[in-house]
């Protein structure tokens, strides 16, 4: 039996033998996943360095050697280095986070005035062929699968458009089998017509898909790499093309060169070293500036959180003061990159955070599948997919834009134009 | 005879061109009261939303909108936005903002040229934010430019007139109105620019994240008008270092 074609695997007490076992060789026996350094057949391959220069500072940064002289040093400097954002990554910061975020907000400021976007998330499908193991939509997980039709995508996208919202960002689980390219296309082409702003986080595709999706009307591709440790990547995606590390490394290159005009990034905190993990992700947007200068990079910042079926994994290491001094970091090393919080941060820190550093939030969120209605107007409807992960800021569109506008910051719900 | 500017064949009264994208919507009106702003720029991009927050609502009556093209990358893609611009009602006014850089945000000279001289041609009223070199501002007013907006220093960076002397050779060079835009931080550095002969000043972050910003508006105002008076009545002698030597060094002349 072949768990790539299955529809999604259900838990150990309902799995079919086979299915458990497999399960359970992958999760003890190391030597039955396959390498997770190499391609898989059509996986388009590109030159490209990034990777290199990115790992190998990250392997090589260690943390602990910073001071708070170089904490002083790196906050003096008009312009921050590389070498200033480690110290300020580093545990020698921690003292200086106040100072860290005046000089935050400074640089927000600058680059992003008082405005703040708001954009929401749809997923349109939970199929997932991959075995990660810390994510409710993975293929063992016994949650309720669903994948909407056009008929029902076009009805959650008038649910959603009717609160006034223009940006949104089109999710699946990462299926191609059961999400394919041409599903996602006829998806987007159908929120265009309720959007000015589409963007989208599906499994990574070829430079040629990226550009069919962005035909389609996509502008903005976001994939996040969970983690930069490729050793810890391994033991935690046992299954499915997910599992190929490099391939996901260079999905944002191969967006830009498919046209799109923005990419944005992420570690999953809290997976591995999350220093290490911030140093490796604001370094990935610095070289992907420097080698396309006019792309619109931004970066989140996303916590392990609870999920159905999973109480045990919780961050590990990385609390609340230790996410804003890494987006305190992240602000003062690039500031001309977007900064978005999502709804798994709560209303308290995601209010203050956007008065130092985030430029975009969520808002009238759902991580289940075709659920808006039931969530946005009260309506009861039984056949709804389950959700990836709890959210912590339930704010509505309308509060949201409300309590963003009484912190004195502006709301943007667009300033873009597809050409 | 007053002193008026004139882009375009349309005369203003005002020198301070204000910025609407970064600040809240509803102080527009005070900003635009309070600095006697008699145009306002606004991007397209901002402006193509749905009524609910729709910025061109927010413009006062009788102000001058003057769209831009920001978001652009290329020439080609200035051009679709204006012309977008104009199908919506903001007017013939372009302001030409292209940027192939996302993180200084500096203009590209090359492709400005380019599309000031497709719009031109159109009918727009062209200004195009550049980067001040000599070359390209008599390519910009050979292509059809209203007006030419050199920047002082990095959009956002309120660092001033890091440009001081390139745009000295402009508006010593060039016939049309030299519009200093981007960069300008204080008051004092617009009321410097417009001692030096600058015809405007546009600024947006400077205002936008001040405490208070009509107040802010109006000191902007106040330093523009004091920088045009000076600059229209003939700066005084300024003695770089010392008194005057008492001795003429030609007094061996017969």
């Amino acid at each position: 039996m072949n768990e790539e074609t299955q529809v999604y695997f259900i838990d150990n007490d309902t799995l079919p033998p086979e299915a458990a076992e497999r399960k359970k060789r992958l999760e003890q026996d190391p030597s039955s996943r396959i390498d997770h350094m190499t391609y898989l057949p059509g996986m388009e391959v590109i030159e490209s360095d990034i990777q290199e220069k990115v790992i190998s500072q990250m392997n090589a940064y260690d943390y602990d050697k910073y001071t708070a002289e170089d904490v002083e040093r790196a906050l003096s400097h008009e312009t921050c280095t590389i070498e200033d954002f480690k110290a300020l990554l580093s545990p020698a910061a921690a003292p200086f986070l106040e100072r860290m975020a005046r000089r935050a907000e400074l640089e927000t400021r600058k680059h992003f005035g008082n405005t703040v976007y708001i954009f929401t998330p749809l997923y349109i499908a939970n199929f997932c062929q991959n075995y990660c193991i810390y994510c409710g939509f993975n293929c063992y997980n016994n949650i309720h699968r669903k994948k909407l039709t056009m008929e029902e995508i076009e009805h959650e996208v008038q649910v959603i458009a009717a609160t006034g919202m223009e940006e949104i960002l089109i999710l699946t689980g990462e299926s191609r089998k059961y999400s394919d390219l041409e599903y996602i296309g006829k998806a987007v082409k159908i929120a265009r017509k309720y959007f000015k702003n589409i963007g989208i986080e599906i499994y990574p595709v070829n430079t040629d898909e990226y550009a069919y999706l962005h035909e389609c009307g996509v502008d903005y591709v976001t994939v996040f790499q969970e983690t930069y440790n490729s050793d810890k990547y391994e033991t935690l995606h046992l299954l499915g093309h997910k599992r190929i590390w490099p391939y996901r490394f260079d999905a944002q290159e191969r967006a830009l060169r498919g046209g799109m005009r923005g990419v944005s990034f992420s570690a999953l905190l809290g997976l591995d070293d999350f220093r290490k993990d911030a140093l490796a992700s604001a370094l990935h947007v610095y070289y992907i500036n420097r080698k396309y200068p006019h792309a619109e990079l931004s970066l989140s910042c996303p916590r392990l959180r609870p999920i159905i079926n999973n109480d045990k994994i919780n961050p590990r290491d990385v609390g609340e003061k230790e996410l804003c001094q890494i987006l305190c970091a992240y602000r003062i090393f690039l500031p001309y990159v977007g900064i978005t919080v999502s709804s798994r941060e709560n209303e308290r820190f995601r209010n203050g955070i956007t008065h130092i550093c985030a430029t975009k939030v969520s808002a009238g969120v759902s991580t289940g599948v075709g659920d808006h209605e039931t969530k946005y107007e009260g309506k009861e409807d039984a056949d709804v997919g389950d959700e990836q992960f709890e959210i912590d800021d339930n704010r509505s569109f309308e509060r949201m834009y409300k309590d963003m506008e009484a912190g004195g910051l502006q709301p943007v719900l667009n300033d873009y134009l597809y050409v | 005879m007053q002193d008026k500017l004139i882009l375009g064949g349309h005369e203003f009264t005002s020198r301070f061109i204000l910025g609407s994208g970064k600040y809240n919507l509803n102080l527009i009106n005070a900003a635009v009261e309070e600095g006697g702003a008699e145009i306002i720029t606004l991007a397209i991009r901002r402006a193509n939303t749905q009524p609910s927050e729709n910025i061109l609502d927010f413009i006062p009556k009788g102000v001058t909108l003057l769209p831009n093209t920001s978001g652009a990358r290329n020439a080609d893609e200035a051009v679709r936005i204006a012309r977008l611009g104009r199908e919506m009602g903001c007017g013939d006014f372009v302001k030409i903002e292209i940027m192939h850089d996302a993180k200084y945000l500096l203009p590209d000279n090359y492709e400005t040229v380019r599309a000031t001289e497709i719009l031109a041609k159109e009918g727009f009223i062209v200004l195009p934010y550049m980067h001040p070199d000599l070359n390209v501002a008599r390519d910009l007013q050979n292509a059809g430019a209203a007006a030419v907006m050199p920047l002082a220093s990095p959009i956002g960076s309120n660092s001033g007139l890091a440009t001081k002397a390139f745009i000295q050779i402009l508006i010593d060079e060039i016939d049309l109105p030299i519009i200093v835009d981007a960069g300008i931080g204080k008051p004092s550095q617009a009321c410097e620019a417009m001692e030096m002969g600058a015809a405007a000043i546009m600024a947006n972050t400077a205002i936008a994240t001040a405490g208070d910003i009509p107040a802010m508006a109006r000191a902007f105002r106040q330093a523009i008008e004091a920088g045009r008076t000076a600059y229209v009545t003939g700066m005084g002698r300024v003695l770089t270092r010392g008194g005057s030597a008492s001795d003429p060094l030609t007094g061996f002349l017969r």
